[in-house]
């Protein structure tokens, strides 16, 4: 025991002196917060809108004031003809073009029912069906509150609600995302690289020569990743309840041991990697090109694995970013408790289980 | 027979078709120094990782400090220090870091350890540098204080696998003043080297050509032998008909 700690107090003063390490370690985390909760968002603000007010009545102006009024549209600037929306779109100055025809009030007044036209530029599909949902809400609004004031016929106005996120903030899908992520790649990079550098620079043969146990070299490597990571998820947590207001539902040591869980899978497959490599260019580059972009493409917090072809949806499985990313949202922001997510604990724990077994395995074949 | 510390008994170890070391056979007794020398695919690393049991031999038989090397590894690696080509030292950690922590995970106490490194930095004469990083030391002094630490744990036997690549003559020459300390000690010495005139140092040494031992004997008694002026000759006489040239 007293050997084992005297390992993990080098692995510390490794990882302590190595400035571009600490950086990767704590810097990432913070920036990738900072990215994706605030740059890299799904919402779309103040995109650019143009109007085509041909009913210029009571009605139609009150419509736009509610328009200029959302933080969602800016009003490029009131039109007259159509050859002009044309222009602006093919400018790229716009992404939304709305006609209210002549006659809006008299249609609603008289006919009870009034048409506008809305023109989206879908080159982005996702961005035009955002701003068309933007737009339908903004009318539908307006329409509900005339309503009140006209009498009007019967009318079903579908209202939805969205659960866990009313506000359909994107930091409730990227938060998780971002600690599935960061996890991952300090976990298992980090300690990959950590473990192949004693094979480079010949100090892991004196390791084996001495009496120290080599299992014990591979645990005292993991212990100080386990702890900094451990500091990181509380950073990430505390900086998304205090800077991107994402509140935590469920129970918070709940969403810790859950955590630790990830991280010692990601440790595992770290130190499969590890054993599996020669050299710390080798290591870095599968645990970059190996992990990363899986954890990014299949762990659902980009893209939503429902929507893939079913060679894809299989491959996810694998990922154990996936399961993490499930779990974080259930407990964090649906609140749910561990009945709902034993069946992911389950998988993770295997996935951790396999890796550490095929490791050891292949580490003991390497020293004979 | 307690005064042997190495008995190798046809010692074999195969690599699919190729074999490294083919059924060598050698002793080595308490205190000595003893060369083990051969060209570039000899198999000198071969041999020296199967008694170190980094690697698990194919065939025959061997035991080191009176331990087994199939079935008493644990003891065998209490007995044992190793020093690699790289002086594997860690780089960013300091001189006296370095100290502690191989004497650490030997599992010396504090008290002990204390005391070892103050007596080594002593002999080294290294007081101003216990706290640089090893980075910044001259290779010369990695490869002393890899030494050092290699025999910090009093062990009966020393592998040194080609300690002195790369350094210059001078430095060797203290380097070897180090291992004649230890010899005295009563530590016995197994190293293998490129260097014939390391080879005059040593009380007795081996050739290895092509997985085999083809000399082993004393210095003097080898180049009487062999009728040559230097051990460079025995060797190049032995090496020209090998057929593993890397």
């Amino acid at each position: 025991m007293k050997q084992f700690m005297v390992f993990v107090r080098k692995e510390f003063y490794h990882v302590l002196r190595d400035r571009k390490t600490l950086l990767i370690l704590f810097g990432m985390p913070v920036m990738q917060i900072l990215i994706f909760g605030f740059a890299l968002t799904n919402e779309v603000k103040n995109s650019r809108i143009v109007i085509m007010d041909e009913a210029k009545d009571p009605a139609s102006q009150q419509l736009v004031a509610r328009i200029a009024s959302s933080k969602y549209f800016e009003i490029e600037r009131t039109i007259t003809g159509q050859r002009q929306i044309d222009e602006a779109f093919k400018a790229g100055k716009i992404k939304m073009a709305l006609i209210l025809p002549a006659g809006f009030n008299e249609a609603l007044l008289h006919e009870h029912t009034a048409q506008v036209q809305v023109i989206a530029d879908a080159s982005d599909p996702n961005i035009a069906t955002t701003l068309t949902n933007y737009i339908h809400s903004i009318v539908q609004d307006f329409q509900s509150e005339l309503n009140e004031t006209i009498t009007a016929p019967y009318r079903i106005v579908p209202e939805t609600r969205m659960l866990y996120n009313p506000q359909q903030k994107s930091v409730y899908s990227m938060v998780p995302g971002v600690m599935a992520l960061i996890l991952m790649l300090v976990c298992v990079m980090m300690t990959a690289i950590s473990i192949v550098r004693e094979k480079e620079t010949g100090t892991m043969e004196i390791l084996l020569v001495s009496p120290f146990k080599p299992f014990l070299v591979i645990l005292s490597k993991a212990v100080p990743y386990l702890l900094l990571s451990f500091i990181n998820i509380i950073t990430i947590l505390i900086m998304s309840v205090w800077l991107l207001e994402l509140p935590v539902n469920g129970s918070i040591p709940l969403l810790l041991a859950v955590s630790i869980l990830y991280i010692i899978t990601c440790l595992s497959l770290g130190i499969f990697i590890s054993i599996k490599t020669e050299t710390q260019q080798a290591a870095m580059t599968i645990s970059l090109m190996g992990m990363l972009l899986p954890t990014i493409m299949f762990s659902g917090f980009m893209f939503p694995i429902e929507n893939m072809p079913l060679p894809l949806q299989v491959i996810s499985n694998i990922v154990p970013a996936k399961w993490f990313n499930i779990i974080i949202k259930a407990v964090m922001i649906k609140g749910m408790g561990l009945m709902a997510i034993w069946k992911e604990v389950l998988i993770l724990a295997g996935m951790t289980l396999f890796f550490l077994l095929a490791g050891l395995k292949s580490f003991k074949i390497r020293l004979a | 027979m307690s005064d042997t510390v190495i008995i190798a008994d046809k010692l074999t170890k195969k690599f699919g078709d190729f074999i490294a070391t083919n059924q060598i056979s050698f002793e080595v007794y308490k205190g000595e120094i003893f060369g083990f020398l051969g060209a570039n695919g000899a198999g000198k690393t071969t041999a020296m990782r199967m008694l170190c049991g980094l690697s698990v031999p194919s065939a025959g038989k061997a035991t080191i400090a009176g331990f087994d090397i199939y079935k008493q590894t644990e003891q065998i690696k209490r007995k044992i220090g190793y020093m690699s080509q790289k002086f594997s030292l860690y780089e960013d950690l300091t001189v006296l870091e370095n100290i502690r922590f191989f004497g650490g995970i030997y599992g010396l106490g504090y008290k002990e350890l204390k005391d070892k490194s103050e007596q080594l930095i002593e002999k080294l004469g290294m007081h101003n540098q216990t706290k640089k990083l090893v980075a910044e030391l001259p290779l010369g002094w990695k490869q002393k204080l890899a030494f050092s630490v290699a025999v910090l744990h009093d062990p009966a036997i020393v592998f040194l696998d080609e300690p002195t690549g790369g350094v210059d003559p001078v430095t060797r020459r203290q380097f070897w003043e180090l291992i004649y300390e230890a010899a005295n000690r009563g530590v016995t010495v197994f190293v293998t080297t490129h260097y014939m005139d390391e080879a005059e140092y040593c009380n007795r040494i081996s050739i290895m050509v092509d997985g085999k031992i083809e000399a082993l004997d004393t210095p003097v008694n080898l180049k009487k032998a062999f009728n040559a002026a230097s051990i460079d000759d025995v060797f190049y006489q032995l090496a020209r008909g090998a057929k593993r040239i890397e």
